[in-house]
């Protein structure tokens, strides 16, 4: 019997339709508009000025505070406008645009690297290079990594965690990174064990990603602290929460963290982002994206520049195929839809999903027939349908009782409702009521 | 771009299982049952299944329309469930101006009057069924005698159930041994060749659509099991301690409503609680109050009042047994 998460879960049609498609380049953009906040915490300060001559990987801008991470320039070229544009939140949020210098050779080059096992560098150093180097939680929390590794208040973490499940249906960009770069992975992984004093590692893969299991498993058999862990197919598995329960048995308790319990979680992009930061001093500037849909006729997996529109990704698959009438920034159970294809990718796009008019629609809500399927899928113990009553009826403090707060918004409970109740919906406005409850206390 | 995008929160998918889905998953699980019934109580049988389906979806259509004014949701399958499920309930050789009244205390009372499906607390048929045996105690206890193959149209003979059989056998001083050569085989129960309501005879049939409902996911086997462990368990230690003023567990599984009740009535989704610790107090609450009303109560036999009288603790279960949070504090286990 393969390990799973023993609570909750929901089994939607996988249609992983790029697993088998190699990750391609793609082109460098003409322009690219990088986000200063594309991660959770402080928005990046930005250290340039319009017109200022920008170097491929250099720091355009700079940290703002703990809880925030470094934004590099993805080319070499020209910054053109400090702008306010529209991300994949819906807001428009501030923005470096920089035009590519077309002559400049450092554009073209490939960053492909031999496979570089050996790890030099020191403890304090490696910590240090992560940090500089803008690396966040790639999986889509975009959390920053170096702040997931501080370690400071003598936490006993023996733990480390990798997330390799890529839950979400039609997501193929970690499957594929797995297959791909598997030695690099674990390179990556030995870099984490060294950083942090770990002597155990567990790689968690669902069981319908059998080749990129076995080539972890080669790729780590001459290192014992290294393991990989085969899971049973259920989502939200990928939830950092779920993810330990399932490997280790640990539950992170009630409002806590990982390093509650002793673990730490990352995704397979991000360790490889920290083996290409660590062993060749590269910053974050590129990411693999699936771009994906079932009236796609290209959907492939691709390196991307940050800031590349998705436009252009659109484009590289044959463009908007007819009917189209939702674009997702994610994959379908939490991505964010988009209004259009400007928005560029930023450092937690792990997808674009391009869905066609018979499934963009939602369907009429009806009565609750309080069948109690979203109380049997929530993974967090959570009873969905009176969360939705609570918030509907303004009762807040009671759905702050009834522990709202710790929905990690997975959206099983929607997805499950046979009566097409925005149950998620009134659950995130509930939360948000609630957390200005809670600040307006304290 | 012609049409326009749309934007949501997400998810943006859905399983497609919709409430209509449940329902004519329902519809489906019953039909061996009702094939049964038709078999053993001829053209009666089906009589009594359309004009209770028909009146359930007329008096949900007009109260609704005229009288409500609000939408109608007879297309979800929902009225046309209760309807069957009433019918199951009722002897087939009822009038048919009965058998319409119940519709009416089904539909209008029971369900309407509550705010229509999902606000119901009480299960529609089983209110329709109870309101007519305290009504009509004559014409609801005298059942057809069930014939192979029938193809009268109007049953002259009437027979009694198993379970009345063994109440009043028991009450004139009989003991089981005296009693169980007038019962009905195990065979015959098993296949439904017995007195008794419409759709509630042949156990098997039952038990198929059961199985059915299960693999569908339309119910959990939480409640369905634990009534019928609870019952054997119950009507067990009895049988154990006296089997002469006793029925052995076997007769009370298969005879009654027990079946029907366990795999159908009480698991009505709207009626029954919503967590699974919930659901097995609320089924083990089902299965002592029906055994209690059929050893020592008036009526032989209490399935109808046994889910009723637990449909009014469904809130207070849905308050007290929650599913546990995540992340909330185990209670220390002995490692």
């Amino acid at each position: 019997m393969l390990k799973t998460f023993p609570k909750g879960g929901v089994h939607p049609e996988e249609n992983k339709l790029t697993s088998s498609k190699a990750i391609k380049r793609m082109p460098v953009p003409k322009v690219v508009y990088v986000p200063i906040a594309q991660h959770i915490g402080i928005p990046a300060e930005i250290i340039v000025n319009q017109k200022d001559k920008v170097q491929k990987g250099q720091v355009v801008a700079k940290s703002g505070g703990f809880v925030s991470s470094n934004i590099h320039s993805p080319v070499a070229g020209t910054v053109t406008k400090l702008d306010m544009i529209v991300d994949t939140s819906g807001y428009k949020k501030q923005c470096i645009v920089i035009r590519t210098d077309e002559k400049d050779e450092s554009n073209q080059e490939i960053p492909e690297f031999p496979l570089k096992k050996e790890i030099t560098m020191e403890q304090k150093d490696i910590l240090q290079h992560i940090s500089d180097s803008g690396i966040v939680g790639l999986g889509g929390a975009t959390f920053p990594s170096h702040v997931k590794l501080d370690l400071k208040n003598d936490n006993k973490v023996d733990y480390l965690i990798i997330n390799g499940v890529e839950c979400e249906p039609y997501l193929t960009a970690d499957h594929r990174l797995m297959l791909e770069k598997a030695e690099e992975i674990i390179v990556g992984i030995q870099i984490l064990m060294k950083a942090l004093h770990i002597n155990k590692a567990v790689i968690g893969i669902e069981n319908n990603k059998r080749d990129a299991i076995e080539v972890l498993k080669k790729a780590a058999a001459d290192d014992d602290r290294i393991q990989v862990a085969a899971l049973q197919v259920k989502y939200p598995q990928g939830s950092e929460k779920q993810l330990i329960k399932a490997i280790i048995g640990r539950e992170v308790p009630k409002g806590g963290l990982p390093m509650d319990v002793g673990v730490i979680v990352h995704n397979v992009g991000t360790i490889f982002a920290i083996y290409q930061a660590v062993q060749y001093d590269q910053p974050l500037t590129e990411r693999v994206v699936t771009v994906t849909g079932k009236n796609l006729e290209k959907a492939s997996n691709f390196w991307v520049k940050i800031g590349t529109p998705i436009k252009d990704l659109v484009e590289e698959v044959g463009g908007l195929p007819e009917g189209t009438r939702k674009i997702v920034n994610g994959g379908p159970m939490m991505g964010k839809a988009i209004k259009n294809t400007d928005v560029p990718v930023t450092k937690g796009t792990s997808g674009i999903l391009v869905i066609s008019e018979d499934e963009a629609s939602r369907q009429e809500p009806e009565n609750c027939i309080r069948c109690g399927k979203c109380v049997f899928v929530c993974p967090m113990g959570l009873e969905p349908h009176l969360l939705m009553n609570l918030t509907e009826k303004g009762m807040y403090e009671r759905a702050a009782s009834e522990d709202v707060m710790t929905c990690i918004e997975c959206g099983s409970c929607s997805y499950v409702c046979p009566s097409h109740r925005p149950l998620l919906d009134y659950i995130r406005f509930g939360k948000s009521i609630v957390k200005k409850l809670n600040t307006a206390k304290n | 771009m012609a049409d326009p995008i749309i934007i949501s929160a997400s998810p943006h998918v859905h399983s497609n299982k919709s409430t209509k889905n449940l329902m004519y998953d329902v519809l489906y699980a019953l039909i061996p049952a009702f094939l049964v019934s038709i078999y053993v109580f001829g053209v009666s049988a089906l009589v009594l299944t359309s004009v209770a389906v028909a009146s359930c979806v007329l008096f949900e259509y007009v109260i609704q329309k005229y009288l409500l004014k609000t939408t109608v949701t007879v297309s979800d399958g929902s009225a046309l469930i209760t309807g069957i499920l009433l019918a199951f309930n009722l002897p087939s050789n009822l009038p048919i101006w009965m058998i319409i009244l119940g519709s009416l205390v089904a539909i209008g009372v029971a369900k309407l009057s509550f705010g229509g499906l999902g606000y119901n607390i009480f299960n529609p048929a089983l209110v329709g069924r109870v309101f007519l045996l305290i009504s009509f105690p004559v014409q609801m206890t005298s059942w057809p005698t069930a014939v192979e193959n029938n193809t009268t149209l109007v049953d002259a003979v009437t027979s009694e159930t198993t379970l009345g059989i063994i109440k009043e056998g028991l009450m004139y001083g009989d003991t089981m041994t005296t009693i169980s050569e007038k019962l009905p085989s195990t065979i015959d129960l098993l296949l439904g060749i017995t007195g008794g309501s419409a759709g509630e005879m042949s156990a098997l049939a039952l038990i198929l659509g059961g199985i059915f409902l299960l693999a569908r996911k339309v119910i959990t086997w939480h409640i369905p099991i634990t009534i019928l462990v609870t019952m054997t368990v119950m009507t067990g230690i009895f049988w154990l301690i006296n089997p002469e003023q006793y029925a052995n567990p076997l007769i009370h599984l298969l005879s009654g409503g027990a079946i029907l009740g366990a795999f159908y009535m009480a698991t009505d989704l709207v009626t029954s609680p919503m967590t699974k610790k919930g659901m097995i107090v609320f089924a083990i609450g089902i299965g002592v109050i029906t055994v209690v009303i059929r050893l020592f109560g008036a009526y032989p036999e209490g399935v109808s009042f046994a889910i009723l009288i637990m449909n009014a603790f469904v809130p207070l279960i849905n308050k007290y047994f929650k599913p546990r949070r995540f992340g909330s504090p185990i209670k220390s286990k002995i490692v």
